[in-house]
C-alpha cells in the first residue's frame, strides 16, 4: 500500500499548478483526488477539464476576452443563443461561427482543425443538428440555438457521453474530442429518430430507435477525423451510452499486486 | 477571405430584387464559403437564401414529388416518402460527404457545387474554369480524377455530386425563378453543361436565377435500385466513379432502366445506350456485362485515369447486380 501511495504522489508531483488548481476547483481532495487521478491520465487532465466542463463551473474563462477591433468591414449585428445564453455581437460579415465562438465569446472548446469542412473538429449543434462551425458564417445564425461542448455538462455533471469518453480513453491528444463528443451526442438523437445512413440495410422500412452496429457507428462518425487514431475507444464509448449497457474498456488499471511486482522486478 | 456584404432574404422577391453582378446566393455555404476561403470565389455580396420557405417535400403534377431547394440534404434523404418511393435517391445522398455537411447542404446548393479538380482550387495554377483563358492545368498534368467522357480542349473536370447522379437516373426537372419573378423548368439532363469553350459555366442558369425546387418524375425503381460509390476510402470521400442503377421488372424482363454515372464527365453522365439495351431483356449477368461494354466503348481516358474505363465497366455490372439482388 505504501508503495502504491508513493506511485500516486509521483503522478501528483507531475501536475502543473493549473492542474492542481483544477482539481481544487472540482473539490477533489485526499483519497477522492487519488481515485480520480487513477481514472484520468495526468497528461490529459487539463485538456479534458478545459474542454468538457462548462467554463462557469471551473471559473476559468479566457483571461482576456478579445477587444473589439477598431474597424469592422461590412459589420453585421447578430444575436443568437449559445448554450442557453443569448449573445449580441457585432461582427465582420466574414466571421465564421467557429471564430465567433472562440475569439469573441471565449468558448475555446470547439477546435479549428482544417477550417475547410474536412475534419469535424469544429462540430457544434445548431438548432439540435450537428453542423460544422468553420463553414457556417456567424451572420447566418441570427436567432439560432448553438450548443457547444461547453454546454453539454449540466449543473456540474458531465454528459454521459463525456463520462464514457473518459472511461474508455476515447482520446489521446484530445484535439478532436470536443467535436467527437458533439457529434456523438447528436448521433444519439439521429438514431432515436430512425435516420438512415449509407450502410443501413433497408431504410425503406422506416423504424425509429435504430440499433447501431459497429459499422453504422463508424460510418456515422466518419466526419470526425482523429489524428491520434483513438477510433476504437470512441466507438466503445459511444456503444456504452447508446445501448445503456456497460462496455468493457479495452485497457485496465494495474492492480496493487501488479504494481508491486512491476516495482520489484 | 475578401470582404463582402451580407444580407438575409426574407422572401424570394427580395432575393431577386437584391440581385446584381458579383452577387452570390448562399445556401448551406459548404461549398461557397469554402471556395471563398480559398479565394476561388470572390462575391462582393452574399444573399442568404437558406431560410426561404422552399423547404418541403410536396406532390407534383408529374405524379411524383417535389423537393424544396432550401431543404437540407439530410432531411431530403431521410424523408419518409423519399426513402420509400425514391430509395435510389436516398442512398446516393447518404453516400455523400458527412452527416454534418448533409445537415448544412441544401438541395439547390448541391446541384451547383463546383468541381473538385485540384487545379481549380489552387489559385496559383492555370484553370479555365476559375479564370477563363488561363489554360488547363489538368490536361497535361495530374489527371487521375478527371473525365473520360464529354470533355473539351479547355476543361476535363468532373461534376462531384452524388445526388445529381441519382437524379439523372430517375428523371427530374429543376425549377428556377428569374429576375422578372417568372419561373421556368429545366429538364435535369439539360441543366448541367458540357465544358465546350466555356467551362466557367457549369449549368444553363442565367445570372441571378434562383433554384426553388427539384421536381421528380413519378416514382421508379423503388424495388430494384443501387447506388455504388467507389472511393479511395470506404467513407467520406468523393467518388472516383459512381453508378446509380435502377430498373423495373415485369414477369422477368426489364421494362425500364435508369442508369447514370458520376466521376466521369463534366455533368452527371446518363448511360442512354445501356438503358436502351437493357429494356426488354432479362436481368442477367451477361446482359449487364454487355450493357457496360456498350457504354464504356466511347470512353477516352488521359494518362492517369485509364483505370476508370475498366473500373467503370465493373461498376456498372456491380451496381446492376446489386440492384437485382434487392428485389423484395
Ligand atoms: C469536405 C466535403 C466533402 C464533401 N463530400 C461530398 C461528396 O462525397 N458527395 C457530394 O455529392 N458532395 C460532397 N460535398 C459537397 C456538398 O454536398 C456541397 O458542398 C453541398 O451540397 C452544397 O450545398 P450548399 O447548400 O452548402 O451550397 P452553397 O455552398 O451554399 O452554394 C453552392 C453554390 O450554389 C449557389 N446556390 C445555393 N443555393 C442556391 C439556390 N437556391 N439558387 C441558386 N443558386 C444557389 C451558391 O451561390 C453557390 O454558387 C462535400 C463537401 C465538403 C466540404
Ligand atoms: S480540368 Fe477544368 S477545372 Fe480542372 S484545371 Fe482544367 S479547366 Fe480547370
Ligand atoms: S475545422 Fe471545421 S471541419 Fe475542420
Ligand atoms: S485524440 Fe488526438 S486528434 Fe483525436
Amino acid at each position: 500500500m505504501k508503495e502504491f501511495d508513493h506511485w500516486d504522489e509521483q503522478e501528483h508531483a507531475d501536475l502543473t499548478e493549473d492542474e492542481k488548481q483544477i482539481l481544487d476547483d472540482l473539490g477533489l481532495q485526499g483519497s477522492t483526488r487519488r481515485k480520480f487521478l487513477k481514472q484520468v491520465s495526468a497528461a490529459s487532465l487539463s485538456l479534458w477539464a478545459a474542454s468538457t466542463f462548462s467554463s462557469t463551473l471551473l471559473a476559468h474563462p479566457m483571461k482576456e476576452t478579445p477587444t473589439k477591433p477598431a474597424f469592422l468591414q461590412n459589420e453585421v449585428a447578430v444575436s443568437f443563443s449559445v448554450n442557453g445564453e443569448t449573445h449580441q455581437l457585432n461582427l465582420d460579415s466574414r466571421t465564421s461561427l467557429l471564430d465567433a465562438l472562440r475569439e469573441h465569446l471565449g468558448l475555446t472548446g470547439s477546435k479549428k482543425g482544417c477550417d475547410h469542412g474536412q475534419c469535424g473538429a469544429c462540430t457544434v449543434m445548431i438548432n439540435g443538428k450537428r453542423k460544422l462551425s468553420c463553414l457556417t458564417l456567424a451572420a447566418t445564425c441570427e436567432s439560432h440555438e448553438v450548443t457547444t461542448i461547453e454546454g453539454l455538462a449540466k449543473n456540474g455533471n458531465m454528459h454521459p457521453m463525456q463520462q464514457a469518453f473518459l472511461k474508455h480513453d476515447g482520446f489521446q491528444c484530445g484535439y478532436c474530442t470536443p467535436g467527437q463528443i458533439c457529434s456523438s451526442v447528436a448521433l444519439l438523437k439521429e438514431a432515436e429518430e430512425g435516420e438512415a445512413s449509407y450502410v443501413t440495410e433497408d431504410f425503406r422500412k422506416i423504424s425509429s430507435n435504430l440499433e447501431l452496429s459497429e459499422e453504422e457507428i463508424r460510418e456515422r462518425m466518419s466526419g470526425n477525423i482523429c489524428r491520434c487514431g483513438a477510433y476504437n475507444n470512441i466507438v466503445q464509448a459511444f456503444r456504452e451510452v447508446h445501448s445503456g449497457k456497460e462496455e468493457m474498456p479495452s485497457w485496465e488499471f494495474a492492480t496493487e499486486e501488479q504494481m508491486k511486482k512491476a516495482k520489484n522486478a | 477571405m475578401r470582404p463582402f456584404q451580407y444580407t438575409k432574404a426574407e422572401t424570394a422577391q427580395a432575393a431577386l430584387q437584391a440581385q446584381a453582378t458579383q452577387t452570390s446566393y448562399l445556401g448551406g455555404g459548404t461549398n461557397l464559403v469554402d471556395l471563398m476561403k480559398e479565394d476561388v470565389a470572390r462575391p462582393e455580396r452574399l444573399i442568404d437564401v437558406s431560410s426561404l420557405q422552399y423547404d418541403q417535400v410536396s406532390s407534383n403534377e408529374n405524379g411524383g414529388l417535389s423537393l424544396g431547394a432550401m431543404m437540407s440534404n439530410a432531411e431530403t434523404a431521410n424523408h419518409v416518402d423519399i426513402r420509400k418511393k425514391y430509395p435510389l435517391l436516398s442512398m446516393a445522398m447518404l453516400s455523400a460527404a458527412t452527416p454534418q455537411i448533409r445537415n448544412m447542404a441544401t438541395n439547390g446548393g448541391n446541384l451547383l457545387q463546383r468541381t473538385r479538380c485540384p487545379y481549380f482550387f489552387e489559385t496559383s495554377m492555370p484553370c479555365n474554369k476559375r479564370e477563363p483563358g488561363s489554360g488547363c492545368g489538368a490536361r497535361n498534368g495530374m489527371n487521375a480524377l478527371h473525365a473520360i467522357f464529354g470533355y473539351s480542349d479547355s476543361c476535363i473536370a468532373t461534376h462531384p455530386s452524388d445526388m445529381c447522379v441519382a437524379l439523372a437516373a430517375i428523371g427530374a426537372q429543376v425549377e428556377v425563378i428569374g429576375e422578372n419573378g417568372k419561373s421556368r423548368k429545366i429538364d435535369f439532363s439539360d441543366f448541367h453543361r458540357l465544358p465546350g469553350d466555356q467551362p466557367e459555366k457549369d449549368t444553363v442558369l442565367e445570372a441571378g436565377e434562383l433554384i426553388t425546387a427539384i421536381h421528380l418524375d413519378a416514382p421508379v425503381f423503388a424495388d430494384n435500385y443501387y447506388y455504388l460509390k467507389i472511393r479511395e476510402r470506404s467513407s467520406y470521400a468523393f467518388a472516383l466513379i459512381s453508378v446509380a442503377a435502377g430498373f423495373q421488372l415485369n414477369g422477368g424482363t426489364i421494362t425500364k432502366a435508369g442508369l447514370a454515372m458520376g466521376g466521369v464527365a463534366h455533368k452527371p453522365w446518363k448511360l442512354r445506350e445501356a438503358e436502351k439495351f437493357l429494356k426488354g431483356k432479362a436481368p442477367k449477368l451477361e446482359h449487364f456485362e454487355q450493357a457496360a461494354e456498350i457504354e464504356m466503348a466511347e470512353a477516352k481516358p488521359f494518362k492517369d485515369n485509364e483505370y476508370k474505363v475498366e473500373m467503370g465497366k465493373k461498376a456498372i455490372v456491380r451496381a446492376l447486380t446489386q440492384a437485382y439482388e434487392r428485389t423484395a
